[in-house]
């Protein structure tokens, strides 16, 4: 169903075998181009400010010409921002990678039960799984942050491969589950019928065909725990070392260094460099892991 | 034979290997959120109160007498109303430009979702900087901007300023989920079967008139998702306005005073509260939800 629905999205329309423009017709196409223009300097406005605004070194920039484009590229606040932000990027990293890789196994497992290995009432179970992901966190965050102590990962970076694990398991579940129903029931029968368990079946059969489906929950929770803030700031307490990408931009960029805006721009940027990498090249997946979460087409 | 005994044995084999998951949501999901209500239903107002006991209501009474409270609760009313109708009108107008098909689809489409890719707390810095309340010789964000293609009396003290503050707000909201609900629409019209509209254009209906009578109508369970998606997100949003303005008091939503009284204050029991309350006002959206999407679900099956 998911893969349906982002197909959808990036199907092809064809422009082209249009019969030839009227008048009106000329009018509207040059109007869409124009509104389509503005939309996109719009959206674009954010991050171009932050590109160029990083590459006028440290004291090349002021608020007055931040619209304007540097003259020569000036790399000078990327050494120093770096500096501060290398190790809890690495950190991010180090927990990130393991939380996905985490969160799209169990998310294959339940998916597949979910679609095609139905247990009595695995419907009213499915849904008590769905709510989980629309909970606001702070609502988990007291005890949860109780629990890690008594756990004895409180002091640890694995509260966060812990919380993004267990708080993903709904969206990833959706996602395989959406993925496996367009995979065809008649595949499992014929396995059936040849004697196969359905643990058989899923490990021979639904496994290979799953690359892309575990490319969608990578990407999605690689995004979401990368850029997540308030599992962060709550569960690390602002503890310097156990500094994760955003919250140490957030220290970066806080109250008393708004003034300094090449450095702040510049390590933004970095931070969000893997994030942006990822959908540039990744793009088609990030979309069908968001439609995926929006339950049903 | 052995296809029968499969599905005799197979029904609960299922079950055992979402088991873990099962109880996993359980008490991670509803079983602490079980024990935040208890929290909010006791007296653990400091670090120090060593003697807990229940309190029933009390503080649940106090939030609603307590003006941080009902100021942090009506900017978030007031932001997830511009913020709801911005994001829908904006989503809707970039599906509405795209969704014939268009040369340049992808390139425009990629650029409107990028947002979505990027944290709060990083575009935070850009939107702060556009959000300068500076004005006329100083201005320098979007004051500057506006003086710029003539529009000068339009220069705003954007969220640093109690009028408006929220509105200000929304607008990175509005730029960050836009492309989002524009992917939700465009999935949407691309589902609808194009005999639809040839049809009604072969019997002479304008392009105005199919839209409202036919495709629209069609577009209804997108509306319903596209809502309860955006308000779900309005309803717990925190670090766009982190990112931005911190704790300043005008731009102050539940989630931030939440934060704010439990590391600040460490008034367990009062953030426990806050917490639930926002709970609540997405659950009543929510479940209701979900039950729907179940029975459809069901209905298709």
């Amino acid at each position: 169903m998911s893969s349906d629905i982002a197909s959808r999205v990036t199907r092809k329309v064809d422009v082209r075998n249009k019969k030839k423009l009227d008048g009106k017709g000329q009018f509207w196409l040059v109007f869409r181009y124009f509104a389509l223009t503005i939309l996109f300097v719009i959206a674009a406005l954010p991050i171009y400010i932050m590109v160029i605004n990083s590459v006028k070194g440290i004291t090349g920039v002021t608020q007055s010409a931040a619209f304007i484009p540097p003259t020569t590229l000036d790399f000078s606040a990327w050494g120093p921002t770096w500096e501060i932000l290398r190790e809890p990027m690495f950190r991010t990293l180090f927990f990130v990678v393991q939380s996905s890789i985490i969160s799209a196994v169990i998310g294959a497992i339940n998916g597949f039960v979910f679609a095609k290995w139905r247990f009595r009432g695995s419907t009213f179970v499915f849904t008590t799984f769905l709510f989980g992901m629309f909970i606001p966190y702070q609502a988990i965050m007291i005890p949860l942050t109780k629990f890690n102590q008594w756990a004895g990962i409180g002091n640890t970076i694995y509260v966060l491969v812990f919380a993004h694990v267990i708080y993903g398991i709904p969206i990833c579940t959706l996602i395989f589950r959406n993925y496996y129903a367009a995979i065809p029931n008649e595949l499992i029968e014929a396995a059936r019928v040849d004697g196969a368990g359905m643990v058989r079946i899923f490990r021979t059969i639904f496994l290979p065909l799953s690359i892309p489906g575990f490319v969608v929950v990578l990407i999605w929770q690689f995004t979401s725990a990368w850029n997540d803030f308030l599992f962060a700031i709550f569960l690390t307490g602002g503890s310097p070392k156990l500094s994760v990408a955003t919250t140490a931009l957030n220290f970066i960029t806080g109250s008393g260094n708004q003034v300094y805006y090449g450095n702040n721009m510049t390590a933004s940027l970095i931070v969000s460099i893997p994030t942006l990498l990822v959908y540039l090249f990744l793009g088609r997946y990030f979309l069908r892991g968001l439609l995926s979460g929006s339950l049903k087409g | 034979m052995k296809a029968k005994k499969n599905r005799v044995h197979s029904p609960w084999g299922g079950f055992f290997f979402v088991l873990p998951s099962i109880i996993a949501m359980a008490v991670f999901v509803y079983g602490m959120i079980g024990y935040t209500v208890r929290e909010s239903l006791q007296n653990r107002t400091n670090s120090y109160t060593e003697d807990v006991f229940y309190v029933g209501l009390t503080n649940y009474i106090e939030l609603w007498q307590d003006p941080e409270f009902t100021h942090a609760l009506s900017n978030l009313l007031k932001f997830t109303a511009v913020f709801m109708i911005g994001c829908l009108l904006s989503g809707l107008i970039m599906s509405l430009l795209l969704e014939k098909g268009i040369k340049g689809e992808g390139f425009f489409r990629s650029t409107y979702l990028y947002p979505m890719a990027i944290s709060f707390i990083a575009m935070g810095t850009s939107w702060r900087w556009l959000m300068d309340s500076a004005r006329d010789a100083d201005a320098t964000g979007l004051n500057y901007i506006l003086q710029k293609v003539g529009l000068g009396a339009l220069q705003s003290d954007w969220y640093t300023s109690e009028a408006g503050s929220m509105f200000a707000m929304s607008l990175p909201a509005i730029w960050q989920m836009s492309g989002y609900v524009m992917a939700l629409f465009l999935a949407g019209f691309r589902g609808i079967p194009d005999d639809l509209r040839e049809a009604a254009r072969v019997d002479g209906a304008s392009e105005f008139k199919i839209y409202r009578h036919i495709l629209f109508p069609q577009l209804s369970p997108t509306f319903l998702t596209v809502l309860i998606i955006l308000g779900h997100i309005s309803m717990k949003v925190f670090d766009l306005i982190f990112g931005i303005a911190t704790k300043s008091y005008v731009t102050k939503v539940l989630a931030i005073y939440m934060w704010q009284v439990i590391f600040d204050f460490q008034n367990y029991a009062k953030g426990a509260a806050i917490a639930i309350v926002i709970l609540l006002m997405i659950a009543v959206a929510v479940i209701p939800y979900l039950i729907y999407v179940n029975k459809t679900e069901e209905a298709n099956k």
